[in-house]
């Protein structure tokens, strides 16, 4: 489904990532584990088109996308959950919703409305603690809260593919573990999820396939059980 | 819609505490739009008593300059409060439609009311100049470029003498005729201000409900996460610094034609740095906090006249005092009476 082929992105004159190659299966749930500057969020931004990538290309669903801006990847379907969450603080919790249905949002065309409606129905069945909270302001929710509209925003766009950059960044054990069993259960109903992650046992006890970048490469791919027994990973990432 | 099971308690009773799905419907921006258009309006009225309670020309004019200010502040709010930018800019816009229009008044014979139109089309123009550098990177560098910006037109409006008139002012700029009728003296030309800027606050709210408004909220939010939803922070950015600087541009050239005379002091680095402060001091990215940035800019230095030279440093230390006790702005005052009001209650309930 999504196709990464040496890739090389970076900002400005500094590449981050040096010929980057991984693949996603359809309906798979993957995970990018790495350590602090190894290229996760670059990885991500680059497929989301918030960068453009040097060299290397981008295939979703067999079309190129890296030359698209960003409102075209998500009207293709690809939605992504950014890292430290970043809700719209001063807007209500149901206007940080509809944003994400941005390139639906038309506020005079009925249609347009009502797709947005039925979308935001799914997401607050998701996550029903949404629902009480609809009228408040972003700011005032809970770290947890605030991922889980980071979530739910992302899914307004009704995406196929869900990029998640490091969600269990600043959030409690406990949390982390809830936020992972809803993209297990999103998965199951057909969403194909890749979430970059630095915290490889969460992360690798929920996917389904993994993959080790290190500075700008991937040096593992495997399924998640074995990179969890693997020594390297079990020393560098695992601290066992 | 589907039918509500009814609460067993009234909302009421309930000291309004659980949002009812009307309440949280009625919250949709379009329904606060035409709240917000309907207060406009109100308040427009209100203002219109202004001649005949202001007892001389002097009163009515500070009316007249209030609305001038308030579209100043009015724009500014947009880019600083919604779109989360810093611009150092605005008296230099101010004075860019001002002897815009003034000098092609005076030098070129151009009718005022088409002068006044160029003048606010150039403001937005020299805006997109500035923008389209500067905003494509993140961060201050529109508050640097635009502190620079100032400078170099506070230079020109100095030095080029031959047009400007230079630090002597631009003098003999004629008055707005609509319709073959001279807007010459202040009970007829307040009612221009009174229209054009009552004219501008529609349309802001019109604009925050939109769909571009809501993108530059959410871009104010994070670009990144209003990039990845689709949004072009770059455009959203753009489009709202050039709406600023049209109005800031409409406001510098009804000032010139009201007042009759333009001098650079008036449009200098100082002014921008207090019409920032303006916008913070009426509320930051609130819609009604410019009515108050402008009765304060209109008002306050007038009533500072008798301190002579100590007027800037009480100005200013009055500013430091709202801005320590009233961070969200005198427009904030009113949300935060009545938290504590609620807090109050509640506290007596559980008492």
């Amino acid at each position: 489904m999504l196709e990464l082929a040496s890739l090389q992105a970076g900002y400005g004159a500094s590449n981050v990532l040096h010929g980057l190659s991984l693949s996603v299966n359809q309906g798979a749930f993957c995970t990018l584990i790495g350590a602090n500057g190894a290229g996760k969020s670059t990885t991500m931004k680059a497929i989301a088109g918030l960068l453009r990538p040097v060299q290397g290309s981008i295939e979703f669903e067999g079309q190129r996308i890296d030359h698209l801006p960003a409102a075209q990847i998500v009207t293709r379907g690809i939605a992504l959950v950014p890292e430290g969450r970043r809700v719209f603080g001063p807007m209500t919790v149901r206007e940080n919703l509809q944003m994400g249905a941005f390139t639906k949002l038309y506020p005079r065309s009925t249609a347009g409305n009502r797709q947005v409606e039925t979308r935001l129905e799914f997401v607050l069945e998701t996550f029903p603690r949404l629902r009480e909270r609809l009228p408040q302001q972003a700011a005032t929710l809970s770290g947890g809260e605030q991922q889980m509209l980071a979530i739910g925003r992302a899914l307004m766009s009704a995406p196929r593919l869900l990029l998640l950059d490091e969600p269990s960044m600043g959030l409690a054990p406990l949390i982390v573990l809830q936020v992972f069993a809803v993209l297990r259960q999103l998965q199951r109903s057909g969403l194909t999820v890749l979430v970059s992650e630095q915290n490889a046992s969460v992360a690798l006890a929920h996917a389904d396939h993994g993959y080790v970048i290190e500075s700008g490469r991937i040096v593992l791919a495997d399924s998640a059980a074995r990179l969890h027994d693997n020594d390297k990973v079990r020393e560098a990432y695992l601290g066992i | 819609m589907k039918p509500q099971p009814l609460p067993a308690v009234p909302d009421s009773k309930l000291g309004g505490t659980a949002p009812s799905a009307a309440r949280a419907a009625r919250f949709s921006p379009s329904a606060q739009s035409r709240q917000r258009i309907r207060f406009v309006g109100l308040a427009w009225l209100l203002f219109a008593a202004w001649p005949l309670v202001a007892g001389n020309d002097y009163i009515l004019s500070l009316g007249i300059f209030f609305f001038i200010n308030l579209l100043l502040i009015g724009g500014l709010n947009l880019v600083m409060g919604f779109g989360g930018q810093i611009s150092l800019c605005q008296a230099g816009f101010y004075g860019l439609g001002a002897y815009v229009s003034g000098v092609l008044a005076v030098k070129y014979g151009v009718p005022p009311l088409l002068g006044v139109l160029v003048a606010t089309a150039g403001a937005a123009l020299s805006a997109l100049c500035i923008g389209l550098p500067a905003l494509r990177l993140r961060g201050d560098y529109l508050a640097m470029a635009t502190l620079g910006f100032n400078a170099i037109l506070s230079v020109l409006f100095s030095e080029l003498v031959s047009l400007t008139g230079g630090p002597n002012g631009l003098a003999n700029i004629p008055p707005v005729s609509l319709a073959g009728f001279k807007l010459d003296i202040a009970s007829r030309f307040f009612w221009l201000a009174w229209g054009v800027s009552g004219l501008m606050m529609v349309m802001l709210s019109l604009l925050l409900s939109s769909r571009a408004g809501r993108a530059l909220r959410a871009v104010a939010g994070s670009e990144i996460a209003s990039g990845s939803m689709g949004i072009d922070p770059f455009r959203s950015k753009l489009a709202a610094f050039m709406f600023s600087a049209a109005c800031a541009g409409l406001a510098g050239a009804l000032y010139a034609h009201f007042n009759q005379y333009a001098s650079p002091e008036t449009f200098s680095f100082a002014t921008s740095v207090l019409l920032v402060v303006m916008v913070a001091l009426g509320g930051w990215g609130r819609y009604w906090g410019p009515l108050f940035g402008a009765v304060v800019f209109t008002a306050v230095p007038e009533l500072l006249r008798k301190f002579q030279d100590a007027e800037l440093l009480v100005f200013g230390a009055g500013m430091i005092v709202v801005l320590l006790y009233l961070p969200t702005g005198i427009a904030g005052f009113g949300t935060y009476l009545q938290a504590g009001l609620a807090r109050l209650r509640a506290s007596r309930r559980a008492s």
